[in-house]
């Protein structure tokens, strides 16, 4: 341990200041980025399945008979 | 050989390879950076010139080192996309892009932090400072320059020569503490020689620079992730994947 005590390891000799406004936000802007990215992963694949299912059901209805084929029987005779 | 360098283009492939490597990627880089910076913080000694302000030299450095090596890796990938039209170089340009804006931002934040207790001023015009402050710009550029165009093979093609022109950067920001009379002290690392400081400054801040190097593979792949769902969303594989909603 370089420093006798915490508050010798938070002051820094002055420095203290500097320092931790370095470290701070240092971590807050390389969390925030792996936060914000990963959360734009899960947003790209939640839109991409609401597009799927969307295009699914349009499918599904197309599927359904637009009209049904009688057979007709026309005399011979 | 060929056939390994198909297989890289492969969007497909690459999704499943990167899936396997993130979770080291993220556990390794971030047990390295904080062995790194408890160390470099609390236990490594203090400089005899410069005091303990010198502690910010573990972050300082490893962003700044991966702000260049990170567009190091972009000009390369960018000569790829233009020379092989490899899709997946092209994807890595446009995830990282933001990445290292922010180690750029980073380097030079942490750098005029230090720069007050040590030199007096937060910012001064030199050299070494204004080409960081250059590649700020360069990586804004791209990030730009890609929105902008909407056709995406367009953009690829832009944005990889804007990558490329950018490249001579690199050097000036290498050497600028050499060739010119910059306020700037020279790196701390250097491949020829062993460094100036004692093992006990060096290692730990070695040990951050792997960490942020893991951490940024652990972005990369990340990001490269997203970007390859939004381009392939029509192909059959990024349907299953999506549908089994392992995410």
């Amino acid at each position: 341990m370089a420093f006798d005590s915490l508050s010798a390891f938070i002051a820094m000799e002055g420095h203290g200041p500097y320092v931790w406004t370095c470290y701070g936000v240092f971590f807050v802007l390389m969390i925030g980025l792996m936060v914000w990215s990963r959360h734009r992963r899960s947003a790209m694949m939640e839109a991409c399945r609401r597009n799927y299912e969307r295009q699914d059901q349009g499918r599904q209805r197309e599927a359904r008979p637009a009209a049904t084929f009688t057979r007709v029987e026309v005399s011979q005779d | 050989m060929w056939q390994l360098f198909h297989k890289l283009g492969s969007p497909k492939w690459f999704y499943g390879i990167a899936t396997r490597l993130m979770p080291w990627l993220l556990v390794g880089g971030a047990l390295l950076l904080l062995a790194g910076i408890v160390w470099g913080l609390a236990f490594a000694p203090k400089d005899y010139l410069q005091g303990n302000s010198y502690r910010i030299i573990f972050i300082h450095v490893p962003t700044a080192f991966l702000a260049q090596s990170v567009y190091i890796m972009m000009a390369v990938a960018a000569v790829v996309t233009l020379v092989w039209r490899m899709k997946l170089a092209d994807v890595f340009v446009k995830a990282v892009a933001p990445v290292g804006l922010v180690l750029t931002f980073l380097a030079l934040f942490t750098g005029a932090i230090w720069g007050k207790p040590t030199w007096g001023t937060w910012w001064i015009w030199d050299a070494r400072l204004t080409s960081m402050l250059i590649l700020l710009f360069l990586y804004g550029g791209v990030i730009a320059l890609d929105r902008a165009i909407n056709d995406e093979k367009s953009a690829a093609r832009a944005v990889a020569v804007l990558v490329l022109v950018g490249v001579v950067n690199i050097p000036i920001i290498k050497y600028s503490v050499e060739w010119w009379n910059t306020l700037h002290q020279p790196a701390t690392f250097k491949l020829t020689e062993k460094p100036s400081m004692p093992a006990e400054m060096w290692v730990p801040l070695l040990l951050s620079i792997l960490g942020l190097y893991l951490i940024f593979g652990w972005l990369a792949c990340l990001r490269m992730q997203t970007e390859i769902i939004a381009r392939e969303q029509r192909t059959r594989w990024v349907k299953d994947l999506v549908m089994a909603g392992r995410y």
